[in-house]
């Protein structure tokens, strides 16, 4: 979807500030944040990539002017109630109220811990041969689906290079949609600056993604 | 201090508000039998301890010293990591970059916040704010400036956005006069910022 989540290329924000010596978490609640989303992902109630979909869709003033668990923590409970896991009225009471609804994986406990440490795999076993090939001219699709997708707006309808091929992965595009995990190749491709920035863009610059192949037309 | 930092303005009843509603839901969320709160304390010990950029400036200083290993670690750096116990393990596809002096890498997701955090730990606030997210792919010379980073103008800038399942770390270039260092002496000269392309490794006897 065209969102503000889509920030590449956008003018307006400012300098980047590093803070030095940042701790890990400015404030107790944000660790609590982080372990729920990645302890209810990992009990099956939700994918990585809806839960993406879900900060996604937060109106734009909120998810411009909260912080970044701020915006995990809204697109968590959302979510959650969404699905079924727990109900409005047991937020409000702060409570639960309903019996739960089954886990795909069960309880998070602790035995789950060590294994959640390590990033989960994505890479499926391929459908089809890869399409292309490394070298190839390609052009990012110009299109704008409102749902999730991973294809940036600043590249679309852009030429770039196919650079390497990572191999077939789950399609963030339907699986943020529950329609299945439909693997699709994934290549980094290449653009040069100028191409997307224009003359006055710096002539040293290459920009690179990493595109499914959906998101691409051979040139 | 940045407008979107909305934890630095110390608004006490915005916070709590924040706090309250966290608690409520890790709360519901017991007593549902969804999760143990032991396990939630499991995994956030397992970040602010196990996990950080320690891990990322091993893999480097063993890049810098053993021949072998960069080239095996340019080519497939899961697999090259995999090899070595001592650091975290990865999941799929970590992408190694080097940096030359006629290139620079630095990585941004400019969707999100993708990040090798296996080798980094979690990301920094400026990593995952817009101001980065926005300029990296566009202005990456001004980003670097934000960092007090200034390069030489032919330098060739590639910015690797990190969209969907891989994840990127710049193998920074070796300071110069460090011959004949080990290892452990080596990785204390490798920042976390230098491993994602905003800033260089520390040269011997800089300030930390």
């Amino acid at each position: 979807m065209n969102g503000v989540h889509d920030m590449g290329g956008m003018d307006g924000f400012g300098k980047v500030e590093p803070e030095p010596n940042e701790p890990m978490f400015h404030v107790d609640w944000e660790a609590r944040v982080l372990a729920m989303v990645r302890a209810m992902g990992a009990a099956g109630a939700f994918n990585i990539d809806t839960s993406r979909f879900y900060r996604e869709t937060l109106p734009p003033h909120v998810y411009l002017s909260s912080s970044y668990y701020k915006k995990w923590f809204l697109g968590l409970e959302e979510m959650l109630i969404e699905k079924g896991y727990l109900t409005r009225q047991e937020i409000a009471a702060g409570h639960a109220m309903q019996a739960p609804k089954a886990l795909k994986h069960g309880k998070f406990d602790l035995n789950q811990v060590e294994r959640i440490m390590v990033r989960g795999k994505f890479a499926r076993p391929a459908p089809a041969p890869a399409k292309f090939n490394i070298g190839d001219r390609v052009r990012a699709k110009n299109i704008h689906p409102t749902t999730h997708t991973r294809l940036p707006r600043y590249v679309r309808g852009h030429l770039g290079v196919v650079e390497l091929n990572h191999g077939c992965h789950v399609f963030p595009d339907s699986a943020a949609m529950e329609l299945g995990e439909n693997p699709q190749w994934l290549y980094t491709v290449v653009f040069e600056g100028r191409d997307l920035w224009g003359t006055d863009g710096d002539p040293t610059l290459k920009v690179s993604i990493d595109a499914f192949e959906p998101y691409l037309d051979l040139a | 201090m940045s407008h979107d930092h909305d934890h630095h303005h110390h608004d006490h009843s915005e916070l709590s508000e924040t706090e309250l509603r966290v608690r409520a839901l890790e709360t519901i969320l017991t007593e549902k039998g969804y999760v143990e709160p032991a396990a939630l304390d499991a995994i956030i010990q397992a970040y602010e301890t196990k996990i950080g950029p320690h891990n990322g400036a091993r893999v480097v200083a063993k890049a810098w010293t053993d021949p072998a290993f960069k080239k095996a670690l340019l080519e497939d750096g899961s697999k090259a990591i995999g090899t070595l116990g001592h650091v975290s393990r990865v999941g799929d596809h970590l992408v190694v970059v080097e940096n030359t002096p006629e290139r620079h890498n630095m990585v941004v997701c400019t969707l999100c916040s993708c990040y090798p955090w296996e080798m980094l730990g979690l990301p920094p606030v400026w990593y995952k704010a817009s101001p980065y997210r926005s300029r990296a792919v566009k202005d990456p010379r001004g980003v670097l400036a934000d960092f007090n980073v200034t390069l030489p103008k032919d330098t060739e800038i590639r910015v690797w956005d990190s969209t969907a399942e891989t994840r990127f770390l710049v193998l920074p270039m070796r300071p110069e006069g460090t011959e004949g260092w080990g290892e452990e002496q080596l990785a204390e000269l490798v920042t976390r910022d230098s491993m994602i392309g905003t800033g260089f490794a520390r040269t011997p006897g800089a300030p930390s």
